[in-house]
């Protein structure tokens, strides 16, 4: 679905997450890029630098915002201040939807500043699409939520994690942000066939789509966003694209960062399965 | 077993301290953590329950670890990184984050410290001034500035009713050493490329020289920010007075007696003085109303 309600019906292409190291490349440079996608909570302060360079780069740039810490699968209620913080940023950058992922981290106010993953039962199911929709209706922007990479199974889990993602996005009627590279890490570790995952999502709920690299240990995958993507996740994507249309595209590179070219040119592979998509759409 | 209990227990054994070589410990309150582990995680053909929740205990205190580490590289220099890594692992322990983002990791640092000077020896007050300096530049770094006030306001007020307000990103401070310096020097010598252990090795001597020779002097200083770049000012103590007490919404008039009581600046020249700072101040933009 190249525009729809859940990335308020924008055609964005292939984005890279702003990170510091390219700060002074973007700012002087002024290169190409049709989008980036910015972390709130490094913009969700009082003044400063970071709004200073926020401006600069929405003076040039489209930019969507894409969360760490809401924790919507948290059994605790919504952090106010945070949301009341995020309400402001999304006024200033206006936008188009807003993305955070389907995990916990925090319990009892207590933060653990991970992305653990959520056991696949429906009451976690319930809680989490009901913060969902109290957040979309507090912020009136559309909410997409992205699905985690994870190391662990929990026993009390009552489903897969495909099947928890569509009740949870059918609960709180919002968007995903499917990321690839996360299937394909968790497939790794849980064992399981990642084009199962990738075709049980329901492609007119994809709102955007993810691809990273990632670091392959002995015994599992860790997601730790440092890599070029690798084939596979090159393979998944496709399929997501066939399945969903010309999606909105970011590139996640957050550690050993290379140089603005690098990254941006890594994301722009993209753009040959985007095209083929596109292209099957037309015929 | 319920969500909320679920998590507690799951992030009870993630934020757990780490043992001596950086693996999740063995026991938990008393309670083998192998058998906690299995009760909440599948173990797969690769992995243990406990390995898997190993993943997520270290990468949680390597997580906090680092954003800590790097908010405090001149506490890092005072204390030398073993102390260092102690005190971090203890804070961190006693004090986890309560805030949705990490720059708040250090919030409670310093009151922490001044409760447990153990992890200080010999050197309680020189870490309290810096702890008190590397916070200050953390919030003097992102937090609001409103529209300044304008000399005419200022020269055009009764002195005895005038109260006006610092901006909301100066941080003031009396510090017993000159940390500033200190820290100036810690960050200069910040290593760009990290891959020469002898550079690395150099560096961390010639800090612990420029700690050893720090010799204890009343610094009054404003942090403050000039384009959005944190900047150090050394005040007068009488001048660091009237902005204390400006800030506290005293009237002008007030602000200025108080910080004359005990002066020793000549009575015939302190019209001038306050006259200066006051100049320098509002060209700095740092009165609000």
């Amino acid at each position: 679905m190249p525009a729809n309600r859940f990335n308020n019906f924008t055609t964005y292409g292939v984005g890279i997450g702003l990170r510091i190291p390219h700060y002074d490349h973007i700012l002087t440079r002024k290169p190409t890029c049709e989008w980036f996608e910015i972390i709130s909570e490094n913009f969700m302060v009082d003044g400063g630098r970071p709004l200073q360079i926020l401006d600069q780069i929405l003076e040039r740039y489209k930019v969507v915002q894409h969360g760490v810490s809401m924790y919507f699968g948290s059994a605790d209620k919504l952090n106010r201040d945070h949301l009341r913080r995020l309400k402001n940023l999304v006024r200033r950058t206006k936008t188009p939807w807003l993305s955070d992922h389907l995990c916990w981290g925090s319990v009892d106010g207590r933060y653990t500043h991970d992305l653990l993953p959520l056991p696949y039962t429906f009451e976690a199911a319930r809680i989490t699409a009901q913060k969902i929709r109290e957040v979309r209706d507090y912020l009136e922007v559309p909410v997409v939520v992205e699905n985690v990479s994870s190391y662990a199974e929990y026993h009390v889990s009552e489903m897969t994690e495909w099947e928890f993602l569509n009740e949870v996005v059918e609960r709180a009627d919002c968007g995903i942000l499917l990321d690839v590279n996360n299937i394909y890490v968790s497939s790794q570790n849980h064992s399981f066939d990642p084009a199962v995952y990738v075709n049980s999502v329901p492609p007119d709920r994809v709102a955007q789509i993810h691809i990273a690299g990632h670091s392959k240990y002995r015994k599992y995958i860790l997601d730790t966003h440092d890599h070029p993507v690798i084939d596979p996740v090159w393979k998944l994507y496709d399929r997501a694209i066939q399945r969903a249309g010309h999606t909105a595209t970011l590139l996640e590179w957050d550690d050993r960062i290379p140089s603005f070219d690098d990254v941006h040119g890594e994301a722009l592979k993209a753009n040959k399965y985007l095209a083929s998509a596109s292209l099957a759409a037309a015929v | 077993m319920n969500l909320a209990t679920l998590q507690r227990r799951v992030a009870r054994a993630v934020m757990a301290p780490l043992s001596s070589s950086d693996r999740m410990r063995r026991f938990s309150d008393g309670k083998p953590m192998s058998a906690i582990a299995s009760r909440i995680i599948k173990p797969n053909d690769r992995l243990t329950s406990f390995e898997r929740m190993e993943i997520y205990n270290r990468q949680y205190w390597f997580r906090v670890l680092d954003a800590f580490s790097d908010d405090f590289p001149g506490l890092r220099a005072v204390l030398g990184d073993r102390r260092f890594d102690a005190l971090a692992k203890h804070y961190l322990t006693d004090c986890p984050s309560r805030s949705f983002t990490m720059r708040d990791l250090g919030s409670r640092l310093e009151s922490w410290l001044r409760r447990h000077p153990r992890y200080a020896p010999g050197r309680l007050k020189l870490a309290v001034d810096m702890v008190r300096l590397e916070w200050a530049e953390i919030e003097a770094f992102d937090s609001a500035s409103e529209v300044p006030v304008t000399a005419a306001i200022l020269v055009g007020a009764d002195p005895a009713k005038l109260r006006v307000r610092l901006q909301p990103y100066i941080r003031l401070l009396d510090l017993h050493f000159p940390v500033d310096d200190l820290l100036l020097a810690v960050k200069q010598d910040a290593p760009a490329d990290i891959a020469s252990n002898a550079m690395e090795e150099r560096q961390k001597r010639k800090k612990v020289s420029a700690v050893a020779r720090l010799k204890p002097a009343p610094v009054f200083l404003a942090v403050h920010r000039i384009e959005n770049t944190v900047y150090f000012r050394r005040l007068d103590r009488e001048e660091f007075t009237i902005l204390k007490n400006l800030n506290q919404r005293r009237p002008l008039e007030r602000a200025i007696v108080t910080a004359f009581r005990a002066s020793t600046i000549p009575a015939q020249e302190r019209a001038s003085y306050v006259a200066a700072w006051f100049q320098n101040w509002a060209s700095l933009g740092w009165f609000v109303v």
